[in-house]
């Protein structure tokens, strides 16, 4: 199979800190990598050296078989890159930084032009255009950095954390763009902290934790390997709860989670539920809700590392 | 595929690393345009000095003020100048924080041209700088009692030395961990050595100590070599000074910024 992004071995250190402490990746064409993992963990670091802004401390990476450290140029002639914050000039009008980008590329004025306006209508930004950027809302910056990072038409495109600290309105826009750029054949790299993000748009999914891989897969195969499937039982009656939470303590062996009036717990054997159901009819409890569903990718990450992925957010936001 | 990516080139040629310094001089310029406010921080603090400096302290230092307009213009344009540097590193320090040096590092252009496309683009500002203060003062009663040549050699000579300073201003730039703080780290160095030279008022009347340290401060034959140049004096030894000087800054600065800027490319 052919890689559109190849890295063996990265290691990137910072003083005692271990950004990178020997990760792998490989993206077959036009797909979708997405890199999870919380504050920290090395996503962006990752990133950075392959889109040739920094150098790896030991390890090699190719896009499109070209080399990240010995052949940078040619690599940056491929791919496009939309980091943590929003890289628009904020004293340039839309047009104009889209412009900039285009003749720095070296695109002809009047193409460069037209360019900036077909991107500019693509990402709904078509009236702002003519406004200064440091009028934009914080979407309308992401989704102009985004258009920044397309105007010399990627083949590879590096997103890192691009919906951190968007509204969830903002957030669907921005992957439904995506998903756009995905019929187009763009192969992309997505680092994100948001597990359904990656659920949502990635084929695979890479888990990063202190600068390592510690887990990969599709979502699927992701929620398949730490077990399992969870089964929830809401009862009608509320004081029937801990009723409910015996049962499934007897049948299953493991003690369940109570919150919410609802049981949860997670299943190895769907063969189990039927036996759970019967036990439930013999001591007359209703439930209100029962279903065994995957477990979600926030369960996985919590199995995979021990701690959430979203909650370090707050820890870097107060350190 | 490989096909289309056997051929790409593997560097920047001259001719476009050169359009793309301009196209980065023209993103510098432009920015004018949607932002009066430095256009304002341009030319209006230059002028209020000029005004506050002739009108207030001008009949108290030289007994009239349209004698102290004559003497301190060439003052204020160096100060203006050695200010103006600074615009470099603020502007250098602003892309890298907001992320936009990042952007323009991932595409495929010369490594050097987002330095240099900003500094091409100061020095068109130091130009606008010099000649609507130069303007004004003629308006209030200065008057050039060289010549055109005299007048031309100020520019360059103050041009020449800011483009020496800029290297402190890259490294600043590079360094500083925000705008604000380039900012006051301009203020706190450039404000002192101005005041404590020739600049603005004749050195005759400082203390001792002061005079000792005005008479090596590089200011001072900065002040001089532009005076003599403007209004007539001695031109020679002070502008010899002052280049010194500049390449002193440029021996020592240069090779530090451009090591922090290739660890930062």
């Amino acid at each position: 199979m052919q890689y559109a992004i190849q890295a063996d071995g990265l290691v990137k250190h910072y003083g005692e800190t271990k950004a990178l402490d020997g990760v792998d990746l490989a993206v077959p064409t036009g797909r979708l990598l997405g890199v999870l993992g919380p504050n920290g963990a090395g996503k962006t670091t990752a990133v950075r050296i392959l889109a040739t802004l920094l150098t790896p401390d030991a390890g090699t990476a190719t896009v499109l078989g070209f080399d990240v450290r010995r052949q940078a140029h040619q690599v940056r002639s491929l791919i496009g890159l939309t980091g943590q914050y929003a890289a628009v000039d904020e004293m340039l009008t839309g047009v104009e930084n889209l412009m900039m980008i285009g003749r720095l590329l070296g695109l002809p004025r009047g193409e460069a032009r037209e360019r900036a306006k077909t991107l500019l209508g693509r990402f709904d930004l078509a009236d702002a255009g003519g406004r200064a950027t440091k009028t934009y809302s914080g979407g309308m910056r992401r989704r102009l950095d985004l258009a920044a990072s397309l105007v010399g038409r990627p083949q590879v495109l590096f997103l890192d954390e691009p919906t951190t600290g968007l509204d969830p309105r903002s957030r669907t826009e921005l992957w439904g763009v995506v998903r756009g750029l995905m019929a187009d054949g763009v192969t992309v790299l997505l680092t994100t902290q948001y597990l359904e993000e990656a659920d949502q748009l990635a084929d695979d999914i890479l888990v990063f934790d202190h600068g390592k891989v510690i887990a990969s897969g599709t979502s699927d195969e992701l929620k398949a390997t730490t077990g399992a499937q969870v089964l929830e039982v809401r009862p009608l009656r509320e004081d029937q709860l801990d009723l409910v939470a015996k049962v499934v303590t007897d049948v299953l062996d493991v003690a369940p989670d109570l919150s919410g009036a609802m049981v949860t717990a997670a299943v190895r054997d769907p063969a189990v539920v039927p036996a759970i159901v019967r036990r439930l009819d013999d001591l007359g409890i209703v439930a209100s809700e029962l279903a065994l569903r995957k477990s979600s990718l926030d369960e996985v990450f919590l199995a995979l590392t021990g701690h959430r992925a979203e909650d370090e957010q707050t820890e870097k936001a107060l350190a | 595929m490989t096909a289309i990516t056997a051929t790409l080139p593997g560097r920047v040629g001259p001719g476009a690393t050169l359009r793309q310094t301009m196209t980065l001089a023209w993103r510098s310029l432009v920015q004018i345009k949607h932002n009066p406010w430095e256009l304002l921080d341009l030319s209006i603090q230059p002028i209020m000095f000029l005004l506050l400096f002739t009108y207030v302290f001008g009949g108290a230092i030289s007994g009239s003020t349209g004698d102290y307009l004559q003497f301190a213009l060439p003052g204020l344009l160096v100060q203006n100048a050695l200010f103006y540097t600074l615009s470099t590193a603020i502007g250098l320090n602003t892309d890298i924080t907001k992320g936009v040096f990042d952007r323009l590092r991932s595409l495929p252009i010369a490594r050097t041209a987002p330095l240099s496309g900003r500094i091409i683009a100061d020095t068109f500002k130091q130009v606008w700088a010099f000649a609507l203060l130069v303007g004004f003062g003629m308006v209030l009663g200065f008057r050039v009692t060289t010549s055109v040549a005299g007048l031309l050699g100020a520019l360059a000579l103050l041009v020449v030395v800011a483009l020496a300073m800029s290297w402190m201003s890259v490294l600043i730039g590079l360094k500083a961990s925000s705008p604000e703080k380039v900012q006051m780290i301009s203020f706190s160095t450039m404000m002192p050595l101005t005041f404590t030279s020739s600049a603005l008022v004749p050195a005759d009347t400082f203390p001792g100590w002061l005079k000792a340290w005005s008479d090596v401060n590089p200011v001072t034959y900065l002040a001089d070599a532009i005076r003599g140049l403007l209004i007539g004096g001695e031109i020679a030894w002070p502008t010899v000074v002052s280049l010194l000087w500049s390449a002193g800054f440029v021996v020592v600065f240069a090779p530090l910024a451009i090591r922090v800027f290739r660890s930062h490319v």
